[in-house]
């Protein structure tokens, strides 16, 4: 594991909507094996900065990026990207779990069969294994692998999605709200599952809940109106910020 | 936004209020009944001393109940753990003003040793450093915390002076030995009163500044 290396870099980062300006001048840095979280009221921005990092606001039309968003010391939006591989390196989790209408087994073998990245059917058991077993998920359903998706709770199906999302070996794993639609215990689940991954990940999450980016996160970003207002150890922010605004909303006087 | 939770906060608040100004009635009375060897007084205060045990008590749940229901964050974290700590030292200042009265019911079935002087000196500077301490909360005011921390040592210099002064009448004469030897007690409780206070300041430094200031620590 290397402490202390840079991640995602956004220099001077903006994106637009049309005309309208979701995110401006936006400077951070992510590190590697850490968690980071994104805090802010609905239209902050932080879900666009979220979804900017492995482009997935192209599928939306008439957006623009301007600045520049490093990740492994290219610019994500430079035309030579290759979108699908940054999607794979830079995997990423829905606020409703989306499994596929298909088995569990074949939930997370997906993505090893479309991007060939297994070796026989042996190196596939294994990879499937290994990676719901990284999911917290593999103890439940392994005497069902074939059971359909569908029929897990909306817990199991989340943590599959994780599963899914880890089979491919990114280096980043993005989740907006991943337990939005989970009850407390799938909650801790999840949120157990974030402190062992980053072992070997990088996680990026936006969250509504601050207790639970209190909980998970080393670093945690407050943005408001599209302008980061504030980042830093999460520890500090949730204790004593800097700023006002920060305090304000942390502490439910707005927002 | 005016939230539910100011109001729970404020009622704390008050609480803590409630509980320093009887804290403070008590150092007042347990020195008062020395010097005026009212030894009713002195009984009485140690009687009522459960009222302020009791008080502490729903302080302290009261902190526990908002913690565990708002799971507050930043200045709401910090007002809630300062004020049950502070809560903490306001008790610990009844207490020792419970062993002052102990002191005085012993003392006032003999004669006077000496004059008291200094003692109700210290007693009168350590309730100004708590009555500061209880409008920096008020007000908000860090400066006028910060101001407390100094005045410690003042109080210090106060008992090292008592306890020179009356190993001199000891000295001269084994039978104020025992007198001697309890005064120089009700200084030390004077002087442990006026650390509490200074933790207190402390406290509501770190309360409204998130700063550490204790054990000489500014971070």
């Amino acid at each position: 594991m290397v402490e202390n290396t840079l991640s995602i870099k956004a220099v001077d980062f903006n994106f637009y909507y049309g005309s309208h300006h979701a995110l401006k001048n936006i400077n951070l840095d992510v590190m590697k094996n850490k968690v980071m979280a994104m805090i802010g009221p609905s239209g902050c921005g932080k879900s666009t900065f979220l979804r900017s990092i492995n482009r997935m606001n192209d599928l939306i039309e008439g957006t623009q990026a301007k600045g520049a968003l490093l990740f492994g010391g290219m610019d994500v939006n430079e035309k030579s990207v290759d979108v699908t591989r940054l999607r794979r390196e830079v995997g990423m989790v829905f606020q409703k779990p989306n499994p596929f209408p298909k088995s569990i087994f074949e939930n997370v073998a997906y993505g090893l069969r479309v991007n060939r990245l297994f070796n026989g059917r042996d190196d596939l058991n294994v990879k499937v294994e290994q990676s719901l077993r990284e999911a917290g998920l593999w103890d439940e359903v392994k005497d069902n692998l074939n059971k359909n998706a569908y029929d897990l709770s909306g817990g199991q199906q989340q943590r599959l999605c994780i599963a899914r999302a880890l089979v491919i070996r990114p280096e980043v794993i993005l989740m907006d709200e991943p337990t939005a639609s989970l009850d407390p215990i799938s909650t801790a689940k999840i949120e157990e599952l974030i402190q062992e991954l980053k072992k070997n990940y990088t996680i990026i999450i936006v969250t509504h809940n601050m207790q639970q980016a209190a909980r998970v996160a080393d670093n945690t970003a407050f943005f408001m109106l599209g302008e980061l207002v504030e980042y830093g150890e999460t520890s500090k922010i949730f204790t004593k910020p800097d700023k006002k605004i920060t305090e304000d909303y942390i502490t439910g006087r707005f927002g | 936004m005016e939230r539910h939770f100011d109001e729970e906060l404020e009622a704390l608040k008050k609480n803590i209020l409630k509980m320093a100004s009887m804290v403070d009635d008590a150092v007042h009375k347990s020195v008062e009944s020395l010097v005026d060897m009212d030894i009713e007084m002195a009984e009485k205060l140690i009687e009522d001393d459960q009222i302020i045990d009791l008080l502490e008590v729903q302080i302290d749940r009261q902190c526990l109940e908002l913690l565990a229901k708002r799971q507050p964050l930043a200045v709401d974290l910090r007002f809630i753990t300062s004020l049950q700590k502070i809560n903490n030292d306001l008790e610990r200042i009844g207490d020792l003003a419970i062993n002052v009265a102990h002191a005085s019911i012993y003392l006032s079935k003999h004669p006077p040793l000496k004059p008291l002087v200094d003692i109700p000196k210290m007693e009168e500077e350590t309730r100004k450093m708590l009555r500061q301490a209880v409008s920096a909360i008020v007000e908000k005011n860090p400066a006028a915390a910060r101001e407390i921390c100094l005045k410690d040592s003042e109080i210090d210099s106060l008992y090292v002076q008592v306890f020179r002064e009356i190993l001199t009448y000891m000295m001269e004469d084994n039978n104020n030995i025992k007198r001697g030897i309890r005064l120089i007690l009700v200084a030390k409780h004077i002087e442990r009163m006026a650390d509490h206070v200074t933790n207190i300041a402390e406290d509501v430094v770190y309360m409204l500044e998130g700063k550490t200031i204790k054990h000489h620590i500014d971070v």
